[in-house]
């Protein structure tokens, strides 16, 4: 009874562990592919300072192709194309906000990480602060309610009453 | 009473934001990258021709009456979706298709004209894809309509269908027409 009842159990215990294992080697693979086929193209940079500008601007910037991807890590041949094209402009002395200028002007904002702030914008930008605030004055609303509400019945004035007892109703 | 009923207030109106999120992804292609270059003048280019690389066409040679210019590549797919469509309507558009080869072998290119039939009054081919970029083009197909003065009118992303021709484009195609005849 006991053996017949154990074996399955003991198979099923086993056959979860190696998904379990076999899911692990899977990710790590997927992790370790994902590097090693993250785009390289060697680009002769001037020095290690305009390296570091260039992955910082890249990373800044959209992939049109695969558009949950950054420009810096991207494999799409476009994407090659375009950081050979910031690459070049770099080369000839554009600032980061002219070579931005000129991919807005071909690929819209679209291809920037972080939209600008504009008349169509400014609800994303300001969306969160204005909830928040909206948040915080019901709060203080409900709050100032409830602690009036709690100094009303008793005639004693506010003053007189010990603080803790307005806190009760927190 | 008016209290009690704000977390309940709070929560519909999460769960309509939440539609509303829902309904406009349904309605809306969150993936096409909307064109700054819609009328606006189109790049200046010159591009080899696919059949004869010495003979270039350009913006100034297409200069002077409105054209199509529809983006392909014998890599791509979707293209061969859309191939039939501009076989059949490509004659009956009543202005000149210009074929763009997008970053393509030319022998491959012209092996698949070869196979499919060539709808293209004429074909430029831009191996490097730099006149791409200038046009913000992010794959293949991709449509342009492009009027006499050299600006662009309207764009399409994803392969044309019939439909997508007798609604989007011929109505615009006829009013370019009557503008400059």
């Amino acid at each position: 009874m006991r053996s017949s009842l154990g074996h399955p159990l003991t198979r099923a215990l086993r056959f979860k562990r190696w998904v379990l294992v076999t899911m692990g080697f899977v990710t790590l693979f997927a992790l370790v592919s994902s590097r090693a086929f993250a785009a390289v193209d060697p680009l002769p940079f001037k020095d290690h300072a305009q390296e570091l500008r260039f992955q910082a601007l890249t990373k800044q910037l959209r992939c049109l192709v695969c558009q949950n991807e950054s420009l810096n890590d991207s494999a799409a041949p476009l994407a090659a194309d375009l950081r050979r094209d910031v690459f070049e402009q770099m080369q000839a002395g554009k600032s980061d906000i002219e070579i931005k200028a000129w991919l807005t002007a071909r690929y819209s904002d679209f291809v920037l990480y972080d939209p600008p702030l504009r008349g169509g914008t400014w609800l994303l930008w300001f969306g969160p602060l204005l909830i928040l605030l909206g948040g915080g004055a019901g709060v203080f609303l409900i709050v100032r309610r409830r602690a009036r509400a709690a100094a009303m019945p008793s005639a004693v004035p506010m003053g007189a009453r010990p603080g803790s007892d307005v806190e009760d109703d927190w | 009473m008016n209290t009690r009923l704000l977390p309940f207030a709070g929560f519909v109106l999460v769960l309509a934001l939440l539609g509303f999120g829902i309904w406009w992804s349904s309605h809306h292609d969150m993936r096409e990258v909307p064109s700054p270059l819609i009328d606006k003048l189109a790049p200046t280019f010159s591009l080899p021709l696919l059949e004869d690389p010495s003979k270039f066409l350009g913006s100034k040679e297409l200069a002077g009456e409105p054209y199509l210019l529809n983006v392909f590549a014998s890599w791509c797919f979707a293209c061969r979706d859309e191939h039939p469509v501009l076989m059949s309507e490509g004659k009956r558009i009543g202005i000149k298709l210009v074929g763009f080869d997008y970053k393509d072998e030319p022998a491959d290119a012209k092996r698949w004209i070869a196979q499919y039939g060539n709808p293209y009054d004429v074909i430029v081919a831009d191996v490097p894809g730099n006149v791409a970029i200038d046009f913000g083009v992010t794959g293949a197909p991709e449509t342009f309509l492009v009027d006499a003065q050299g600006v662009i009118r309207y764009k399409y992303i994803s392969p044309l269908t019939t439909e997508i021709i007798a609604r989007e484009l011929m109505p615009r195609i006829a009013a370019l027409k009557k503008a400059s005849p």
